[in-house]
């Protein structure tokens, strides 16, 4: 065909590219093309946004600055609330008495660190609840449909949002076990396996609960339905671990619900490895425990999504 | 001025056999097995055309259009896109697949380019072929100066045309197009229309669109199928379903009274129907009123009747449309428009 001279050459060749069908040959047929970019998605619009990551932390701190410093346990036997009259005990002794009552309720030395690692499991509990938020946006607005008309993997879709869940709340773990250690945390047992067991923990936890509460809002299908399960959801799981109180002192019945929820292994993991305190069960059984929920939960979740999404 | 020039060099270009690349045979979704969204439709659709899905809200075209895209299984039936089965061969439909939806899928938060990067991966399609594509279709729909501007800036038909973009990443041989223009103003809805005249000839890609609006269909469309109660009523060209319903009025005023004029005009090829509507004047229903009409003037002067006035009423598809769905269409761009507000408080409601 004879080109005439034509100013805009650039249009033509834009045009014969845009007939090569043959060029899509090139495209990557892995199950996990698009994964990282889903994840990613999700990712951009919390770092780009500093105010959110913020906002997500004040909750964390907040609890961290007014629970674990004002509510100063050991300050009660010292502080002058055990005078009694006709007694004089020696200083020391109210000290050593203190201290061995701390290390017996909580396995440490003050409250503050004992709720330190608590507010690990709980930044990590409640950025995994609000995870299938996402999605049910993404369904309203049309973008769910849209991804699911493209080539990319019906369990990407899925993984994609859970993926960056966790690493969400993983980062925020991080920065609260940061600046508890700036508030004044215990970190005498701290070391690189103690905080690579303690993650990886976490990990296990927001895995399991991150594709659960997806599952969920992918089944519920509108956010007020999410809010209120969420808000159903949180006040039992964080009051009925470890998280904030040692589970000992608790009636038996919430001792019970304690031994199963998931949050109380996270935490114990936590406490035995960063701040060396007894644990409520071994390590190992701890793990294990972290283990078959996230693998259960996870398995469920993402099943179930994924059929949801193949409807 | 050089694209039209080109369009009509395409033109001359010998173009083969079109086959279907879109067949669709018995298609059927049913929900909670009682309420029949789509019934029983079966088309096709030709390589190379623009073909319209017209029809009232809750007709079943978006559930067509989802069971097409493979975001939804038929309930029984089945489809052939581009020669893959929607359900034993999904990825490969998607694969040569384009969609653009009726909502506004971008991310408001992340820029024009990072949006269209982001279908790219979902594609699968390498970044050095992605970023040069990108750059292309920012082009093309005229968005390159506000490419890495944040979508939330973005007007209704910057956006629209950002979807447009996105669903040709993977340069498909089918787009589908859902309400390509809802919502927009005038203005923007013609430059919507050019870019899918560009596509089909520049591109020479196919394009199956949902549309409200009448002058959409009938002025892009080569073939429109009308689907009501999930059924499909009426297929075929614009032309076609205009004739279908009667053809052409005629209205003629005559100068001189005569018996003959009825049996006159009835005799001219192309006249269905004669009516006397008063002494003078007579209401013509013919095919193609535009050739009859000059041919009716003739004969009559033949024979020495003198017209003193014409009046040529061509079908729309309005009438069209009412005849087959018993609604008006003016109707149902009330409530899209509703439905659009509805979406953009959602939208508010979210950022």
């Amino acid at each position: 065909m004879s080109e005439p001279a034509d100013p805009t050459g650039t249009q033509t060749e834009e045009r014969s590219r845009g007939n090569e069908t043959d060029e899509d040959g090139s495209v990557s047929r892995s199950p996990f093309h698009g994964l990282w970019a889903l994840t990613n998605r999700e990712l951009k619009k919390w770092y780009k946004v500093p105010v959110l990551l913020f906002l997500s932390l004040i909750q964390p701190v907040l609890w961290l600055g007014l629970f674990g410093k004002a509510f100063n346990l050991g300050g009660l036997i010292t502080g002058g609330g055990l005078e009694i009259p006709g007694l004089s005990i020696p200083k020391e002794v109210l000290n050593q008495i203190a201290a061995t009552f701390m290390e017996n309720t909580f396995g440490t030395g003050d409250y503050f660190s004992f709720l330190a690692v608590g507010m690990l499991t709980f930044v990590i509990l409640f950025t995994a609840m609000f995870s299938g938020m996402s999605i049910v946006w993404d369904r309203r607005f049309g973008f769910l449909n849209k991804v699911l008309s493209t080539p990319v993997a019906r369990g990407s879709i899925v993984m994609g949002k859970v993926l960056s869940s966790v690493i969400r709340s993983l980062i925020q773990a991080g920065i609260v076990l940061l600046i508890a250690v700036l508030l004044g945390m215990d970190f005498s047992n701290f070391s690189a396996v103690s905080i690579l067991g303690t993650f990886a923990a976490l990990f296990l936890m927001t895995l399991g609960f991150s594709a659960f509460f997806l599952m969920l809002a992918l089944r519920s299908g509108d956010y007020q339905t999410q809010m209120a399960i969420v808000n159903l959801l949180n006040l039992p799981l964080l009051f009925g671990s470890n998280a904030l109180f040692p589970a000992k002192f608790m009636p038996e019945w919430l001792q019970a619900f304690v031994q199963i929820n998931p949050i109380s292994y996270g935490t114990d993991v936590g406490r035995q490895l960063l701040l060396g305190a007894p644990g409520m069960n071994t390590l190992a059984f701890d793990f294990a425990y972290l283990i078959g929920f996230a693998t259960v939960f996870s398995v469920i979740g993402i099943v179930l999504s994924w059929r949801y999404l193949t409807k | 001025m050089t694209i039209s020039n080109e369009a009509v060099d395409r033109r001359q270009v010998p173009r083969r056999a079109t086959p279907a690349i879109v067949e669709v045979r018995n298609l059927t979704k049913s929900f909670n097995h009682t309420v029949k969204a789509v019934d029983d439709i079966t088309f096709e659709v030709n390589e190379g055309e623009i073909f319209g899905f017209l029809g009232p809200n809750g007709a079943g075209k978006s559930t067509t259009i989802h069971m097409l895209t493979t975001i939804l299984k038929p309930t029984s039936g089945t489809a052939t896109i581009c020669g893959y089965d929607i359900l034993k061969e999904a990825n490969e439909v998607r694969r040569s697949i384009g969609v653009v939806p009726q909502e506004y899928t971008a991310d408001e938060d992340m820029t024009g380019y990072d949006n269209i990067m982001l279908c790219a991966d979902l594609y699968g399609i390498p970044r050095s072929t992605s970023r040069k594509r990108a750059l292309e279709l920012l082009r093309l729909v005229e968005l390159e100066e506000a490419r890495d501007r944040k979508v939330s800036t973005y007007s209704g038909g910057m956006r629209r045309r950002l979807e447009l973009a996105c669903g040709l990443i993977n340069h498909p041989r089918l787009l589908f197009l859902d309400e390509p223009t809802l919502g927009l103003d005038v203005q923007t809805r013609t430059a919507v229309w050019s870019y899918i005249r560009r596509l089909k000839e520049e591109y020479r890609m196919t394009l199956f669109m949902t549309t409200h609006y009448l002058e959409e269909a009938d002025s892009l469309c080569d073939r429109i199928a009308i689907i009501d109660h999930g059924r499909l009523v009426k297929i075929g060209t614009p032309n076609d379903l205009k004739e279908g319903i009667g053809g052409d009025i005629i209205e003629l005023g005559l100068k001189e009274d005569s018996d003959s004029a009825s049996g006159l005009i009835g005799q001219v090829k192309g006249v269905k129907d004669v009516k006397k509507v008063s002494v003078l004047s007579y209401r013509i229903k013919a095919e193609l009123g535009e050739e009859t009409a000059p041919r009716i003037i003739e004969v009559l002067r033949e024979n020495g009747l003198h017209v003193t006035r014409i009046a040529l009423t061509k079908p729309t598809l309005d009438q069209v449309y009412l005849e087959y769905t018993g609604r008006s269409m003016r109707e149902e761009e009330v409530s899209s428009e509703q439905m659009m507000n509805h979406r953009r408080t959602m939208r508010a409601a979210r950022s």
